[in-house]
């Protein structure tokens, strides 16, 4: 069983959810690959399960994903609209943002986006960085993300895991918790190494959904930056020709 | 065929011309505007300023046509132009990008100037209409930034305007009016967007018709700094100039496809350059209950907000901000060498510069960071180099030890 490796100063992290995950914690490094379409697919299946019930990404639509991913009007309906609706829409929440807020004391954020807040990394280390902890409302932290406000939503495939806790004291003198590792103490319906696969795919997903047209770019760039080089020797060589009698 | 074609041609010119100077313009600005013949890479900057502002633009419009001007769909309506508008996603990074090009180009543009003493006489109101240019520029470009509604466009539009607000009696009412409302709202967006899109692209056209108008009324420094009207052959053509056309634009074609070559790539490839072309947090909607813990404005503006931030009192340090930038419009005056061109100024000169240079990045690095002790400490030594360049030229100018400027201008 792999555990996640972190060293993070828990009480040195702010409060606030936007200046959460700075640069002292540890970031497990996640490989992206935006051609993997298997990885993508499974990783939309993942996210309109599991993030979806309470998180909208509403400038993303379904056909969207279908056209990108190569997948059918069909797959599309079967895989990802499980809860519905017509695929030229957007993916929305069917929860209030009001009620979420007085769920969750914060309403969920829109996760269109968000890959390109927080990086890939920070993404798939939170994702398996959730432990025990009973003082918080939903019986859960997270060492990325102190104090966050979400549940485990996940925690059916991954099982609950308890932090392994140093105490030291800093260079000013205060008594400060570090979190080495976690311990698995209730096994989910995956292995860890089929979670971190999962999160893996789920993280891909998310990074993709941040800039979906993102593939295009890279292979439209090529031909730009080919024409361009050409260009540049001719109208270098129609320079040349141009001024060989100026001395 | 042909021959009738082209006489027929030939004869609609002829008929426009007898209505309109079309030919006499050609002439006086392209076949017969006569530019040194040594000008060298460094001028490339000033043609690629204007191709940057025609992407500007062009791109410009086509976002206009999606994009929302209000607080509730301004950032929504910037992720479904690079989602659902057709190829959206390559106008907004041409957009993007080409913002922090200009100031690229513009910077270099400036620092050629510097070099070749461009800004001197019969130059100073080139140099003044510039400097208008690149103020319009500035705030061209901040009000943009404020349009994506992200957390950085909001938070960073928040610190600048509040800046006037450091103005002793008027400040607080000034910023209030700025703005038209207590924080940056949708009351703001709505008149940046307004300034953004019509009010000063028309001041920046405007003045780069003027700027072109003097450019040629003077005609073109070089990098020996001769005044190449001063040496004329007996057909009246200076005999170190090369008519424009087809010279320079055949040259400037080769500039402008070093120059796309390089944009495009960073469009295809590294369109958020980093994190400095587009921030991180400016992909989180503006939330003005949520203060982001670190606020950086854009790094063509940080070497300035540095030297803001170095200067412990606000107003003083605002102060000290708008006269980094005042200063450069002296520079004419400034200047007392002999000279123009650094082929022909001494050690004092060229010390002078590089310590200029050096702090001018080394400002626009520290405005990017949090203002520690030692980040502080180095803006301002920074700061005051910067200053002494400018206010300590009249001094060291004259002193410099210089060459004498040769006849002709020199080949490359």
């Amino acid at each position: 069983m792999r555990y996640l490796i972190f060293v993070i100063a828990l009480l040195g992290l702010p409060q606030a959810g936007f200046a959460a995950g700075g640069s002292n914690v540890h970031l497990d490094k996640v490989d992206i690959d935006l051609k993997d379409r298997e990885s993508l697919r499974n990783g939309a299946k993942l996210f309109v399960d599991y993030c979806l019930n309470c998180h909208a990404a509403a400038l993303m639509r379904y056909s969207r994903i279908g056209q990108d991913l190569g997948m059918s009007e069909e797959e599309l309906t079967v895989e990802l609209l499980t809860a519905g609706g017509k695929i030229g829409d957007t993916m929305d929440v069917v929860m209030e943002p009001k009620e979420a807020a007085e769920w969750f004391g914060t309403a969920p954020p829109d996760l269109s986006v968000l890959a390109r807040v927080r990086g890939a990394d920070w993404l798939y280390t939170y994702l398996r960085a959730f432990y025990r902890d009973e003082s918080r409302p939903w019986g859960v932290n997270n060492a990325v993300f102190k104090d966050v406000a979400m549940p485990h939503a996940l925690w059916e495939l991954q099982g609950l895991q308890e932090a392994k806790v140093e105490k030291h004291v800093d260079a000013d003198g205060h008594e400060r918790e570090t979190i080495t590792g976690f311990t698995l103490v209730e096994p989910g319906s995956l292995s860890p190494e089929a979670y971190d696969t999962a999160m893996r795919d789920l993280v891909n997903f998310m990074v993709y959904l941040s800039e979906p047209s993102k593939l295009q770019r890279l292979e439209l760039g090529k031909w730009v930056l080919a024409f361009l080089f050409v260009f540049s020797i001719l109208a270098y060589m129609l320079k040349k020709e141009f001024w060989k009698d100026i001395h | 065929m042909s021959n009738r074609l082209s006489d027929r041609m030939l004869s609609l010119r002829d008929w426009v011309d007898a209505r309109f100077p079309l030919m006499h313009l050609w002439e006086d600005h392209l076949t017969k505007y006569y530019a040194p013949k040594n000008l060298n890479f460094w001028y490339y900057f000033g043609s690629l300023a204007m191709l940057v502002l025609v992407i500007q633009v062009v791109t410009g419009i086509f976002l206009t046509m999606n994009y929302k001007p209000t607080a509730e769909t301004a950032f929504a309506s910037v992720e479904y132009i690079m989602r659902d508008v057709n190829w959206g996603w390559l106008i907004r990074y041409l957009h993007s990008t080409g913002a922090s090009f200009f100031f690229i180009v513009v910077y270099l543009h400036m620092f050629r100037a510097l070099l070749y003493g461009s800004y001197r006489g019969p130059r100073e109101l080139l140099w003044v209409i510039g400097m208008g240019l690149f103020v319009v520029l500035m705030a061209e470009a901040f009000m943009g930034y404020l349009l994506p509604w992200g957390q950085m466009s909001f938070w960073g539009a928040q610190v600048i305007i509040s800046l006037f607000g450091a103005i002793p009696y008027i400040g607080e009412d000034l910023a209030l009016w700025i703005r038209g409302d207590y924080v940056v709202a949708d009351a703001t967006l709505n008149r940046f967007f307004a300034f953004h899109v019509i009010a000063a692209p028309l001041v920046l056209i405007g003045l780069v018709v003027l700027h072109i108008v003097a450019l040629h009324s003077v005609g073109s420094n070089n990098p020996d700094g001769i005044e190449i009207k001063k040496n004329k052959g007996p057909n009246g053509v200076p005999v170190d100039g090369i008519p424009f056309h087809p010279y320079y634009t055949v040259k400037d074609m080769v500039g402008v496809a070093g120059f796309l070559f390089v944009f495009a790539a960073v469009v295809f490839y590294a369109p958020e350059m980093g994190g400095y072309a587009l921030e991180k947090d400016n992909f989180t909607p503006a939330d003005p209950l949520k203060t982001p813990e670190h606020i950086a404005p854009v790094w063509y503006f940080t070497p300035f907000y540095a030297i803001l931030r170095a200067v412990p009192d606000k107003f003083i340090g605002v102060l000290a901000m708008g006269a980094a930038i005042a200063v450069l419009f002296l520079l004419p005056w400034l200047d007392r060498s002999p000279v123009k061109s650094i082929r022909q100024r001494g050690m004092v000169f060229k010390t002078a510069l590089t310590i200029f240079v050096v702090s001018f990045i080394s400002l626009a690095y520290l405005g990017t960071v949090a203002a520690t002790p030692i980040a502080t400490l180095f803006s301002r030594i920074f700061s005051a180099l910067y200053f002494a360049f400018f206010l300590l030229m009249p001094i060291y100018s004259r002193w410099d030890k210089t060459k004498p400027v040769p006849e002709r201008v020199t080949s490359k």
